[in-house]
């Protein structure tokens, strides 16, 4: 696998502008020859597959939901970054692209950061003329906030809402392409496998969820915006939906996955409270800007809150931290509430949680304006809980959010696929080992606006605008090994059989597994004994799920299966690259390496770069390769929240 | 409130597909802890079925915090279930009581045909939004964002009506299964803002024709769409879709 990252040539500010040069262009009357595969309508694939249109591209787009309006991203609350430096504070793109970089703990590339910084602009100025109802000042011009912890308001937004507003967007730019006729979408629609012919990526097959028939589609590039794989450790704040398997079927035709064990977990969301939970909710990280985190400092004290006195309680954050108290990054706050936790002071029915407390904002400021800065936070958080958070402490605890690793891909954003594009939380770029808030609707928008119409321009300039017939023996073959995979999942037949379970049972099983070992702190014991335990729930699995029904029809347990059964594989490279990365960055915490202040303890000097990891067949150990990171125009340095 | 274990009999539709007849089936829960939310009870209902090697029942749903608009069912008869301004999702089983039975039926409309069980095909509501739901502007040629001024309570409106979901329970909910609320909700907020007003005529015209085309019936002002809607959307919008509308067909194109 060879890993050439493409960076172009010239000064940071000027390699977007050489590399725009420098790319070949499709003549506009031969863009209507070309068809591009998009999967997923998110942020990144709506927007991708709306601009190609636009262009005149024939756009095929793909979703498993059963409208392009219901993609994940829709559940962003809080806002999308743009160095406008509307606020008149100081921002500038370098400013962003700075920020960006070094929340990211350093393990991102420099120039895709800066053009992600420079793009931000056009972005907003595009969102506005779609008629995204922004927040606004009294005067009409657009309002900002502050956010993630930047010291420039650069943050637009629409209420707690941002995410919905932008896909909107971008769903209404998507339908206007269908009826131009230039986009066919396809919903309730899985990918199930990647058609690679002559090293190029031509066709996908997908399973029509509704028929359970298997369909193939060709076309001159394939772009995958299929989101990221926090759903591996089963419970997470994504949507029931979201999964690995488009990204884990295109790693096993070989496009290299970078950085797996990246993955974010947001210290406020709401606790685990039983079995049969299906998922996690978050609540703004807004909150931790009045709310007071502690815990009891006594071991199983099961007194009410209100019953505990101040000399009972421990405010962990403000004690180890006085200086950043309770606004600690994401990854600092996630850890100390585990930490507290193990050691058993957890509050709750599971233990599992710690205590976010307003009284103390409520007595200073009054109950009024408490409620109208989190009023609606409050409400979501009652409708879930039964709990009033003005008259009790809410509770809160860490979930994965968010995951930083993804296919690996060059500045062009084309993976080590020819003609295989990986745009939006799907690759791996932009975010290093820590995305800052605020930023994942800027990538995935740039990525699909802005960026990946003008590379794929050039790929397809050179790749030649040959139709590719379906019934290529390369799509039986593909079509072939989905089936066999689909039967094998189907071979249990018998319910009564000793031992069968359904396939959630193993699903919940793995994520306690990677949760446990390849959290919010990992160990070389805790890893290698998930690297053992993983294959054994895989075996379990195939031989004892049990799946009702057919293939040959509307089956939401098969679909389930076949995204259970790509984690289970998946979750042995994440936990291969956590082992392997022997020091601590951004969000992956290995204990082996910190600072006496038990912060993060990056070693450049053996891992700033790009892990990248190749596909080698069946029971093979993936090849490990690296990109390495270069830092010309920012000065790597040691995070302290003291 | 501590949670509790309550044991409920659901009755559930059930329907294979199109071309086949539905009916009811009862199935019994026990343990059932208040703490659930509603889909996890059928999560539990469908674990429950599959092992006892029946059918699980299908359902849509999917980011389970409210905002997707996926999922959607009837329950007791009212779209979303007994709380104000509540998806299913977010739907507890805290207000339901021990012994009681529920009924869980399909979002049922002659626009909405259903798929399987609680499963139906909403794609009539992206072919209304691909008739004019969106302000024609290509990517790369947007003119500063603080070149349009939108006074503050403009915004704010249009943002009331662009909370919509798409999920389709104001449908299921009007006697003559209208999509007006939903249809309103996107031309007000492209009628309220100045980035729609270029096209205002066209959308209204082009949004109502397919509506009608679609199977959708009239509003006849019965506001089950707004008491079921789980973004409180309000039928003031189907208001201004109606003066949208006749500004439409009535005013002379210039």
């Amino acid at each position: 696998m060879q890993l050439d990252a493409k960076i172009p040539q010239g000064d940071l500010a000027g390699k977007w502008d050489n590399c725009r040069f420098d790319n070949k262009l499709v003549n506009p009357a031969n863009k209507r020859k070309f068809d591009v595969i998009v999967v997923g309508t998110g942020l990144a694939g709506a927007s991708a597959a709306a601009s190609m249109a636009e262009l005149g591209y024939n756009v095929k787009s793909f979703c498993i939901q059963d409208s392009p309006r219901r993609a994940h991203s829709i559940a962003a609350q809080g806002g999308i970054n743009a160095a406008k430096n509307y606020q008149n504070d100081g921002d500038s793109v370098f400013r962003l692209f700075y920020d960006t970089i070094k929340g990211g703990d350093f393990r991102a590339r420099e120039a895709n950061v800066y053009r992600l910084a420079q793009v931000s602009n056009n972005i907003m100025d595009h969102c506005v003329a779609q008629g995204i109802p922004f927040a606004r000042e009294y005067g009409g011009t657009l309002a900002n906030r502050s956010f993630g912890g930047a010291q420039v308001s650069r943050t637009f937004y629409a209420r707690g809402q941002t995410g919905q507003q932008l896909l909107l967007g971008a769903y209404s730019s998507l339908m206007r392409q269908v009826a131009a006729g230039k986009v066919t979408i396809f919903p309730r629609r899985e990918m199930m496998d990647l058609v690679v012919i002559d090293g190029k990526a031509r066709g996908i097959i997908v399973r029509n969820l509704i028929t359970g028939r298997l369909e193939r589609y060709s076309a001159n590039a394939v772009v995958l915006a299929t989101g990221g794989y926090g759903n591996v450790f089963y419970l997470s704040t994504n949507a029931m939906a979201c999964n690995v398997t488009a990204a884990w079927r295109a790693y096993k035709r070989g496009a290299g996955f970078a950085n797996p064990c990246f993955v974010q977990i947001h210290p406020t969301c709401i606790p685990v409270h039983g079995d049969y939970q299906s998922k996690l909710t978050l609540m703004s990280e807004s909150l931790r800007n009045d709310g007071r985190v502690w815990v009891p400092k006594q071991q199983g004290d099961t007194r009410n809150p209100a019953d505990i006195p101040e000399q009972d309680r421990d405010y962990f954050l403000e004690r180890k931290y006085p200086s950043f108290g309770n606004l600690v990054p994401r990854d600092v706050a996630s850890r100390n509430a585990k930490e507290v936790c193990d050691e058993g002071k957890g509050v709750g029915e599971t233990r599992l949680a710690v205590y976010l407390d307003f009284q103390e904002a409520i007595n200073r400021d009054g109950l009024d304006l408490i409620l109208k800065k989190y009023g609606n936070l409050f409400q979501m958080y009652e409708k879930i809980t039964d709990a009033d958070p003005s008259k009790e402490p809410m509770m809160i605890y860490p979930a994965i959010h968010y995951t930083m690793g993804g296919l690996w891909v060059d500045y062009q954003l084309q993976s080590t696929i020819d003609g295989l594009f990986v745009i939006g939380e799907a690759n791996f770029s932009d975010h290093g080992a820590n995305r800052l808030g605020a930023s994942a609707l800027m990538q995935g928008l740039a990525d699909g606006y802005f960026i990946l119409p003008y590379t794929i321009g050039n790929y397809l300039a050179q790749a030649g605008f040959d139709k590719q017939p379906v019934d290529d023996p390369a799509f039986n073959l593909v079509e072939e090994e989905v089936n066999e995979r689909i039967t094998g999942l189907l071979k249990n037949r018998d319910h009564n059989k000793a031992g069968t379970q359904p396939v959630d049972y193993y699903h919940r099983k793995l994520g306690a597994v990677v949760w446990d070992h390849c959290g919010m702190s990992r160990d070389k014991a805790g890893l290698t004994k998930a690297l053992a335990k993983i294959p054994e729930i895989r075996e379990e699995f195939y031989e004892n799920v049990y799946i009702p029904g057919t293939g040959q029809e509307l089956n939401q347990s098969l679909e389930r299966a076949g995204r259970v059964a790509d984690f289970l594989e998946f979750a042995e490279v994440m936990v291969l690259d956590a082992l392997e990365r022997e020091e601590s960055c951004g969000c992956h915490l290995r204990e082996e390496s910190q600072t006496e202040e038990h912060e993060a303890k990056r070693d450049d000097d053996h891992y700033s770069h790009v892990a990248v990891w190749e596909y080698k067949g069946k029971n093979e150990q993936p090849a490990l390769h690296k990109e390495p990171l270069r830092f010309e125009n920012v000065t790597p340095s040691q995070r302290s929240y003291k | 409130m501590a949670a509790k274990k309550i044991a409920i009999t659901v009755k559930v539709w059930r329907q294979t597909d199109q071309k086949v007849k539905g009916s009811l089936e009862t199935y019994s829960l026990s343990d059932i802890s208040t703490d659930m939310s509603f889909l996890e009870m059928l999560d539990v209902l469908n674990d429950q079925l599959t092992m006892e090697g029946k059918e699980p029942v299908a359902f849509d749903h999917d980011c389970r915090e409210g905002i997707c608009g996926t999922c959607g069912a009837v329950v007791d008869g009212v779209a979303h279930g007994p709380e104000r301004e509540t998806t299913l999702c977010q739907l507890h089983m805290r207000h339901f009581d021990n012994g009681q039975t529920i009924c869980i039926e399909p979002f049922r409309a002659k626009a909405f045909p259903i798929i399987r069980d609680l499963i139906v095909d909403r794609s009539a509501f992206d072919r209304i939004i691909a008739a004019g739901g969106f302000v024609s502007v290509n990517a790369g040629s947007a003119q500063d964002g603080n070149n349009t001024l939108v006074a503050q309570h403009r915004a704010e409106q249009a943002m009331d009506a662009a909370a919509c979901i798409g999920c389709g329970a104001c449908v299921a909910a009007c006697p003559n299964a209208a999509a007006m609320l939903f249809v309103s909700a996107k031309i007000s907020q492209l009628a309220l803002l100045p980035q729609g007003h270029a096209e205002r005529k066209m959308r209204a015209q082009a949004m109502v024709t397919i509506m009608d085309n679609e199977g959708f019936g009239n509003c006849g002002n019965e506001r089950e769409c707004e008491n079921v809607c789980p973004k409180g959307i309000s039928i003031r919008n189907i208001a201004r879709l109606n003066r949208e509308y006749l500004r439409a067909t009535l005013a002379a194109n210039e």
